[in-house]
């Protein structure tokens, strides 16, 4: 390509290039050397001619030389921008965790904590949280696909990797601005391990209730599970912040959305379960509850099977 | 280095030896012989190395021939494969017939990369398309599980039938995890195999999760 390479050909008119006058110097030297010498040498001449290559000989091993040049510092660059930006190891410390840390840290992320005069560690881990974020994913797969939810734009699979993804990641965003507005001392991949460690209550709570179909056996695990979760980061938060009205902000928010987020998933990935039960409570069916509870995972095909056939004659 | 201070090499001995690093000197003819080699030999090269690598996951042994010489042919047909059997199995056929096949693609391809970069950056020595290889591979249990469904559905869909594709797909997901922990749980620093073998455990989970509901038309 001619563009990144500077074109000397089309310098014809800088007449005052010393290039071009060495050029036509030479180039009248040597036919001036042929006229002189005999027909003997004149091969010589040729080859000393052809060595030359004349004016655009020049030029072209110029623009060669620059082109090569430039390429070479393109190439160099670029690889060392990739080698920057697209380098992993960024990451590699917030991977830095032994098994038996993550489970103490999943089990601790259920303990709310006593001392808020202090400010608590939060280890600024990555790993855990992701398993977890993924977790909760499968959980949500398993959700949806017992209740038969029909998702109409989108998939499945997308849905449930966008809620749980957008949740910790614009959740923990969010949290991280209102931190910085009421002078929180968190940084952002503080935020993020706890924000994500929280979680571990909605992956346990999901798990249990959505093999089993109780209201109430929901609620109870929405209170006690989601409670303990919500007061641990909210403790951890406390302790880091100065001042009433922002602790009073900070944990409200945080508190708010933690829980609000468990009863969205529970209701929105599974009123049609919860649509089949309230009809057969209805004609009063109690053995199907009582099924519900021993074989769980037997009666979601049958359930599901028997809520088709009702459907069917209704 | 007090120690190499006494080192000398005596005037009298003569250093000798060769320089020159001993590379296969046959390779421009090897080169020249696969470009000048009838097709047929190229596919049946290609497509033993493929077969051997199957044979390598149905027995599962500590090798380092799959690791080795690493190709993605195998995981796309068996992605294929799995992704054209789960099409149009559940409620709306109409609206789900697509996304379906998209799905199951993304899904597999997706958890690879997420696993592979989560174990390397737990520490792990194996290459990318290395890790993706065997990922790959390791979903033929599962393709096997998908096919048995397939003919169990074809004979009923009551509650025996669910028994028998739960115990089939349950063997396979083991016998998938299995395998492939075999292969990638060696390139891990010691204590945190456990850290590497759970994305897996999940990433083959969802996978089985989505043979065993499969419900047909």
């Amino acid at each position: 390509g001619g563009s990144a390479v500077i074109d000397m050909e089309n310098m014809d008119d800088t007449s005052g290039s010393s290039f071009e006058d060495m050029g036509e110097m030479h180039q009248r030297m040597k036919e001036e050397e042929e006229e002189d010498e005999a027909e003997g040498e004149a091969g010589a001449g040729e080859e000393e001619d052809g060595e030359f290559l004349g004016m655009k000989g020049l030029r072209g091993q110029l623009g060669r030389q620059v082109a090569d040049q430039m390429w070479q510092v393109g190439k160099r660059q670029a690889s060392r921008a990739f080698s920057l930006y697209a380098n992993i190891d960024i990451l590699r410390p917030y991977f830095d965790v032994e098994p038996v840390q993550v489970r103490a840290r999943l089990l601790e992320s259920m303990i709310p904590v006593k001392m808020i005069n202090f400010p608590q560690k939060i280890a600024g881990e990555l790993y855990g949280p992701l398993m977890l974020v993924f977790t909760l994913v499968a959980i949500l797969l398993h959700g949806m696909k017992t209740s038969d939810t029909i998702i109409r734009e989108g998939t499945l699979m997308g849905t449930a990797i966008g809620t749980c993804f957008g949740y910790w990641l614009g959740v923990s965003s969010f949290m991280y601005f209102l931190a910085y507005l009421c002078n929180a001392q968190i940084t952002m991949v503080q935020m993020l391990s706890l924000l994500g460690y929280g979680l571990f209550g909605h992956c346990i709570t999901l798990f249990v209730t959505y093999n089993i179909h109780f209201h109430s056996l929901f609620y109870i695990f929405w209170l006690v599970v989601g409670g303990l979760s919500t007061l641990r980061m909210v403790a951890v938060l406390v302790s880091r912040t100065v001042g009433h009205t922002q602790r009073l902000i900070l944990c409200g928010t945080l508190a708010a959305l933690h829980m609000l987020f468990l009863l969205y998933l529970h209701f929105a990935y599974h009123k049609v379960v919860e649509g089949i039960l309230d009809t057969l409570e209805g004609p009063n069916m109690p053995p199907f509850q009582r099924v519900a509870r021993d074989i769980p995972v037997v009666s979601n095909a049958v359930l599901n099977t028997t809520a088709k056939a009702i459907a069917l004659t209704v | 280095f007090p120690g190499l201070a006494d080192v000398s090499i005596s005037q009298d001995i003569p250093v000798e030896g060769e320089i020159t690093v001993p590379v296969g000197s046959h390779s421009p003819d090897e080169d020249y012989s696969t470009l000048d080699e009838p097709v047929k030999d190229t596919i049946m090269r290609d497509l033993k190395a493929v077969g051997k690598k199957f044979v390598h996951v149905m027995y599962p042994r500590k090798s380092s021939t799959l690791l080795r010489d690493w190709d993605l042919w195998g995981p796309l047909v068996l992605c294929v494969s799995l992704a054209l059997m789960l099409q149009g199995g559940s409620a709306d056929s109409k609206d789900d017939g697509g996304p379906q096949f998209a799905e199951v693609f993304v899904i597999i391809w997706f958890g690879a990369v997420v696993i592979t970069l989560n174990s390397k950056l737990l520490g792990g020595t194996i290459s990318f398309f290395q890790s993706l290889c065997v990922l790959g591979y390791c979903v033929m249990p599962l393709t096997v599980a998908m096919l048995v469904c397939r003919l169990v559905l074809l004979a009923g869909a009551g509650t025996v039938s669910f028994i028998i594709r739960l115990i089939v797909v349950g063997a396979m997901f083991g016998w998938s995890t299995l395998a492939s922990t075999a292969f990638l749980a060696d390139s891990q620093p010691p204590n945190r195999k456990a850290l590497v073998v759970y994305p897996i455990f999940l990433f083959y989970f969802v996978i089985s999760w989505m043979i065993l509901t499969f419900t047909p038309q």
